[in-house]
């Protein structure tokens, strides 16, 4: 172990090759990872928001927002479940909005929710005609005490203040009262005006000690599946593109790990073809087959974990230099970590390959042969 | 088995006999055939031999007479077809590929013909792989491996890269190695078959000195008849038997 330690320490340059190599893997998968987590992010930020446990949907809406519709009798009949504490109807629309003096085709992607619950970050709702607005929508130049009109109808809202990782489906979120969102909504989209009391969906708040899935089941039971509803957090993974998105990165990180895989396993078999007279010698002075092979995997694991740590500050770095807005790059923590650990994974996978060989080598390849 | 050799479940005990007890090795009838297509080769036809706690033999004979073979079953490099071998009052006739590793940690020390030191690591490093590979008693190994060196005179090349010494300076710091876990039985493979004859003579005084001074036993393997002056007594090999 100490050898295999030594080596890498004073022959640094026979590891560089692969090091190089292990480095720009593991960058590759920590991108691809804080892409997938900034997308997600930019997805569900405002349904993670929301400070509510379920969400109810009417049961033809395939929990979308723009098919569901929930009126005053159904929302009774949900009121009324064990478990259900509290419940908030909730809306939204995607407009584009324009800043004052800006070029008229020079259009911010809104959302626009109506809620009669505040978000776990903000205690109040605005007032009439007044909006909080994603923090993103700062980098495009909005700025509190701004005027936004909103779609075609040039609806005037006054912006109040921001919140944090609240975006949805890519577009920042404008959060609104359920009066304020009504009437954007009927200046705008007559078509989809909801009559009064009637929302999209509803929020609900449990009671002290149910459990939200539980709960979630007996609304739909209670409403003779008129409803749809999911916890909060389930709602977040099948707004529309999540799953695809997941899907779709993860399949790029799996191929990435096998290359990593690839890469280990025939670095360290050369190493070890290139060694076996090495590990002959110390084989015949008493070292034992498993030792030498611990050396190997040691090696591997400290070479990934030094290339995730340079690769860990490039990423880091990535992020800091790309402009915010332009990609939805999301570099965290428990994202690094996990990339190390997949690494670490395919470096001990890899170096496997070569325990065989190992394995193989005879002491008596170190005794001068009359062969 | 019997218990008179020191064996233990696992092979034999946590301490070899204390030297001076009995030959430092003990071979009777030690064959080695090697399997071929159609035929077998015997590098080994069952040779006898035995080797008191600190005596020094030269083993001699030409190419291809088993003298390589030899050593490496008193090494426990290789296992014999059949045959007896005792090393240091340890029975390993019938040991497997485990125990012969601990055999050679523990009992035997090996000079290779061509000088294997580790090329990363130090004079004095190559000397304490030994110790890192077996029991770990980090400052007395540390103690053995300075003066060791001092001994061979090394002491001044202690932190040099095998790459930085002669070739008279890295056998030497080879036997320092093979000296290192205090064996009972030294084995070289003709250790001055690459130093020129005034080396080869300084290195085989040197040998000589450092056997006799621990009382350490020693088979020589040469081809070079005047080796055969610094040992106590040349055995003589011809086709895989002992003459
Ligand atoms: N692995 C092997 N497979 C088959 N035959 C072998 C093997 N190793 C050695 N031999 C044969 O066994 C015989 C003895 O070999 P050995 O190496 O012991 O000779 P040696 O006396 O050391 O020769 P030299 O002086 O040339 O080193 C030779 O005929 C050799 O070809
Ligand atoms: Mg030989």
């Amino acid at each position: 172990m100490k050898l295999a330690l030594r080596e890498l320490r004073r022959q640094p340059g026979r590891f560089a090759a692969a090091g190089m190599i292990l480095t720009l893997i593991a960058l590759l998968l920590m991108f691809l990872g804080g892409l997938l987590d900034g997308l997600i992010r930019s997805s569900t930020g405002a349904v993670r928001a929301l400070d509510a446990d379920v969400l109810v949907f009417s049961s033809s809406a395939e929990n979308a927002f723009l098919r569901s519709r929930v009126e005053p009798a159904l929302r009774a009949t949900v009121d009324a479940v064990d478990g259900v504490e509290q419940t908030a109807g909730i809306g939204v629309l995607q407009f584009g909005a324009r800043m004052p003096d800006s070029d008229p085709r020079d259009l911010l992607d809104i959302a626009l929710f109506g809620t009669e619950l505040p978000l776990q970050s903000v205690d109040a709702l605005p007032g009439e005609g007044e909006v909080l607005a994603d923090e993103s929508l700062r980098q495009r130049g909005v700025t509190e005490g701004m005027v936004l009109e909103l779609g075609p109808g040039r609806s005037p809202v006054t912006v109040v203040g921001f919140t944090k990782d609240t975006s949805y489906l890519g577009q920042a979120a404008l959060w609104a009262s359920p009066q304020t969102w009504r009437e954007v909504l009927g200046e705008n989209r007559p078509d989809q005006l909801l009559g009064p009391d009637v929302f999209q969906a509803l929020l609900v708040r449990l009671a002290p000690g149910s459990d939200a899935a539980a709960v979630a089941e007996r609304i739909d039971e209670a409403t003779g599946a008129a409803t749809a509803s999911l916890t909060v957090i389930a709602a977040a993974d099948t707004l529309p593109g999540v799953q695809e998105q997941q899907a779709t990165f993860n399949q790029i990180i799996g191929v990435t790990v096998a290359i990593a895989i690839v890469v280990v396993a025939l670095f360290f078999a050369l190493l070890t073809i290139e060694r076996a007279g090495l590990y002959g010698v110390l084989k015949a002075i008493g070292a034992e087959s498993r030792s030498l092979f611990g050396g190997l995997v040691l090696q591997a694991v400290v070479l990934t974990t030094l290339s995730c740590g340079i690769a860990a500050v490039a990423a880091v770095g990535l992020d800091l230099a790309i402009p915010p807005g332009s990609i939805p790059l999301r570099i965290s923590a428990l994202r690094l970590i996990t990339s190390l650990v997949y690494l670490l994974v395919a470096a001990v996978v890899g170096c496997a390959f070569s325990l065989r060989r190992v394995l193989r080598v005879d002491p008596a390849s170190a005794i001068g042969s009359s062969s | 088995m019997n218990e008179q050799d020191g064996l233990t479940g696992d092979g034999f005990t946590e301490h070899a006999p204390a030297q001076g007890w009995g030959p430092a090795l003990i071979m009777e009838k030690a064959r080695k055939v090697y399997p071929m297509a159609d035929s077998e080769v015997v590098a080994l036809d069952d040779a006898d031999i035995v080797v008191e706690a600190d005596e020094m033999v030269a083993l001699v004979g030409p190419s291809g007479s088993g003298k390589t073979t030899l050593c490496s079953i008193a090494g426990g490099i290789l296992s014999p077809t059949s045959g007896r071998v005792v090393v240091g009052g340890v029975d390993i006739s019938t040991f497997g590929p485990k125990q012969l590793t601990r055999v050679r940690r523990e009992l035997v020390g090996f000079v290779f013909q061509s000088v294997n030191l580790v090329p990363f690591l130090t004079a004095r490093e190559n000397l304490l792989v030994v110790d890192e590979l077996g029991r770990r008693t980090g400052a007395p190994a540390r103690r053995r491996a300075d003066q060791l060196l001092e001994e061979l005179g090394l002491a001044d090349r202690a932190k040099n890269l095998p790459g930085q010494l002669s070739g008279g300076q890295r056998q030497r710091v080879a036997i320092g190695r093979a000296l290192m876990n205090d064996p009972e039985l030294v084995l070289f493979d003709e250790p001055t078959s690459a130093l020129d004859t005034k080396l080869g003579m300084a290195v085989m005084e040197l040998i000589r000195d450092e056997m006799k001074s621990r009382g350490i036993a020693a088979i020589v393997v040469t081809h070079d008849e005047r080796i055969t002056q610094f040992c106590d007594r040349s055995v003589h090999m011809e086709d895989g038997r002992v003459l």
